[in-house]
């Protein structure tokens, strides 16, 4: 993989509140059509490292580069105009407005006036949706009323009719069922194969396993280390996440403690 | 959650008749007529017939209706800000001491520093005025939202501050006094004999508005049919054109049915060479000026609120900030243009107060606040913020002068009328919060 140039490098960033390093000297990058996980316990920096990359969180210390280039995200707006769209945990709609008013918030289509295009917006929103999710048919509907798994189809539908070339998934999964689960795995693996990179932040080791090709893992700010999925086994990747060691470092005992 | 969206299909096309009862919801539902809207509308009827039993027959005569038209504008003007201002979880409690500071500054302008330099009655001195007016109105509104915006400040307070501040302002611009009185071509502004459009210009405008309902629907159907929506089934648009016509021309005929007492028809037929026949003449006054500025600002302010980028930020960041902002919203700045935008509709709100009073006084306009927000909330617009239209609070605020006029047609004590302005604003709400609540089931 060296001899390619990353879609995203991170480098050196460190994030602080207050005094409590949340992100302290983090290094990692990302390459096209490669899904990169982004584990960790509670509070290990994960959500506040991407978040400067999503441009909702400065960094205190480090830099981006996208494609090669040294770039300056200040606000969610660079990081769109860079190609970065993110899905977040919190699954961040505005609960009053229908799915195409959500899809395109912040970008509406306008006529030459600059009047909202609501007709080209909805038509666009259909287009996206005949790929994503046939079924779904609720586009007047506010996303209040919508189910978990449709609002993230919603902001996934984002991310594709925007043409991310980098896509951010915070615990995309963490409100969904487990058919809903299996529904943006596959979209995963679609985006996937369009060249997207994708880094994902999740809690779940299984879905780590089957979607990442290279696992990063955090612990208390720092980055442990940064393996390639086929070379480790899921003990020892929970052994990173719980006491930090990389799988050379490792000893058996301290393996079979984690299922102590 | 009920399928409200069905595939596109030839059987709405083919669905000339209205539906029976069994399906009255889905009908109701298919021709994306607002219920909320209904419901007002259908309370403001019940309204009116109450009032005009009660009121002995005068309620529903061409000369109060007319009056009650003029007497709402002031406040409707100023709901259609507020709608915004609370849809995006903030409120503003300084309008009725702006309109004061505001109205009291276009007074002394117009009676005390212009005529100085440009002469009294000068054609262009009502422009000059009502623009420094906006522009006043507008710069209090960024200076206010600024603070909630960029500083930090919760609304409520800034603007609670700013009642007390505006008041006091309005107070020492004059010491006191009342100004009078206004320029002459400012005063048309209030409405009056001259300041309505007479018979004639009256049904050209109401003719213009039923065209342009006409233009609406037809520019929907085509759209929808552009992209391949699922179209309103005929009889519901066929029903709304004729409604809405029908009710724009009621209005119209309504207006040019109040006629100018004797003694402004007399002076009318003087100043016209008229000769003054035997049984008197009938001059109709027809729409008055406010009544058409509110409708003006009614209708931009629901392009603004619906058509506009600025106002889906609005209703977006009522729905969920962080959202918006993460959208890449600037959400600080279209706060500020909100409590903008406020001050603008103040300052319009105050040339015609104090062009319907002839005057300013140092207590113009207090209370306004209450009568504002009491209209947009009756008008369905949630205080928590994201939901609301202009409309509803246009519908609200007629409520809320419907009330007032009529317990004063009926002779109820000042007190009394505000028991009775108070217990409907809390019912009318607790009514919405139980009905939304079940909607929301």
């Amino acid at each position: 993989m060296t001899d390619r140039t990353p879609l995203v490098e991170m480098r050196n960033i460190s994030v602080s509140f207050g005094g409590v390093h949340a992100v302290d000297d983090v290094t990692i990058d990302l390459f096209p059509g490669e899904v990169m996980a982004l584990v960790g316990g509670n509070g290990a920096g994960k959500s506040t490292l991407v978040k400067t990359l999503s441009g909702a969180q400065r960094a205190d210390a480090g830099e981006i580069w996208i494609d090669g280039a040294h770039v300056m995200i200040e606000n969610p707006r660079d990081a769109k105009r860079h190609g970065i769209e993110t899905i977040y945990q919190t699954l961040a709609l505005a609960e009053n407005i229908d799915t195409p008013g959500n899809m395109f918030l912040g970008r509406e289509l306008t006529t030459r006036l600059g009047n909202l295009d609501d007709s080209a917006m909805e038509d666009a929103a259909r287009k996206v949706m005949q790929r994503l999710n046939p079924k779904f048919q609720n586009f007047k509907t506010p996303a209040a009323h919508l189910s978990g798994g449709q609002r993230q189809g919603i902001a996934i539908a984002r991310a594709v009719h925007f043409n991310a070339r980098i896509l951010i998934m915070d615990e995309p999964t963490a409100a969904l069922g487990p058919a809903e689960t299996e529904q943006v795995a596959h979209l995963v693996r679609q985006l996937k194969q369009e060249g997207i990179g994708i880094i994902l932040i999740s809690h779940d080791i299984h879905d780590v396993f089957d979607l990442a090709d290279r696992i990063s893992v955090m612990l208390q700010g720092e980055l442990v280390g940064t393996v390639n999925k086929d070379d480790v086994t899921m003990d020892e990747v929970l052994a990173m996440i719980i006491i930090g060691k990389l799988p050379e470092e490792v000893t058996q005992a301290e393996l079979s403690d984690l299922h102590g | 959650m009920s399928v409200t969206e069905l595939p596109p299909s030839e059987t709405d096309e083919a669905d000339g008749v209205a539906p029976s009862r069994r399906s009255l919801q889905s009908a109701v539902r298919s021709s994306e007529i607002d219920t909320r809207t209904l419901g007002m509308v259908a309370l403001l009827i019940v309204i009116w017939i109450g009032f005009h039993f009660l009121s002995g027959g005068t309620f529903l005569s061409a000369r109060n209706l007319w009056f009650l038209s003029v007497q709402f504008a002031p406040v409707a003007i100023m709901a259609t800000g507020m709608v915004l201002v609370i849809v995006s979880r903030n409120i503003d409690l300084s309008v009725g001491s702006m309109l004061g500071f505001v109205g009291m500054a276009m007074a002394i302008l117009q009676a005390e520093i212009l005529p100085d330099f440009l002469g009294f009655g000068h054609p262009a001195l009502w422009l000059i005025v009502l623009g420094a007016g906006l522009i006043l109105g507008a710069l209090v509104g960024l200076l206010q939202g600024a603070i909630v915006a960029y500083v930090g400040v919760p609304s409520f307070i800034v603007t609670l501050g700013g009642l007390l501040v505006w008041r006091g302002v309005a107070w020492s611009l004059a010491s006191g006094r009342t100004v009078a009185p206004m320029d002459s071509t400012f005063q048309l502004l209030g409405g009056g004999s001259r300041g309505s459009l007479g018979e004639v210009a009256s049904w050209v405008v109401g003719g213009l508005a039923c065209l342009g309902i006409l233009a609406l629907l037809s520019y929907d159907r085509r759209q929808r049919k552009r992209y391949g929506f699922r179209l309103r089934p005929r009889w519901a648009v066929v029903t709304i054109a004729v409604v809405g016509s029908a009710a724009v021309l009621a209005a119209v005929w309504v207006m040019n049915s109040y006629y100018l007492p004797e003694n402004l028809a007399r002076q009318f037929a003087e100043e016209q060479g008229i000769p003054w026949p035997e049984g008197g003449l009938l001059i109709p006054v027809g729409i008055s000026y406010p009544v058409l500025i509110a409708i003006g600002v009614m209708l931009v302010m629901t392009f603004i609120a619906n058509q506009r980028r600025f106002g889906r930020y609005v209703y977006s960041i009522g729905g969920n900030p962080e959202a918006a902002n993460l959208s890449g919203i600037n959400t600080r700045w279209t706060i500020v243009k909100t409590f903008m935008v406020m001050g603008i509709l103040v300052g319009v709100a105050g040339a015609v107060t104090i062009a319907r009073l002839n005057a300013a006084t140092s207590g113009l306009g207090t209370l306004a606040e209450l009568y504002v927000i009491a209209a947009a909330v009756i008008g369905g617009t949630s205080l928590a913020g994201g939901l609301g239209t202009v409309a509803g609070a246009v519908l609200g605020a007629l409520v809320m002068q419907s009330l007032q006029s009529g317990m004063v047609l009926m002779g109820v004590d000042a007190p009394l009328q505000d028991i009775v302005v108070g217990l409907v604003l809390v019912i009318a709400v607790a009514v919405d919060v139980y009905y939304r609540r079940r909607a929301e089931r």
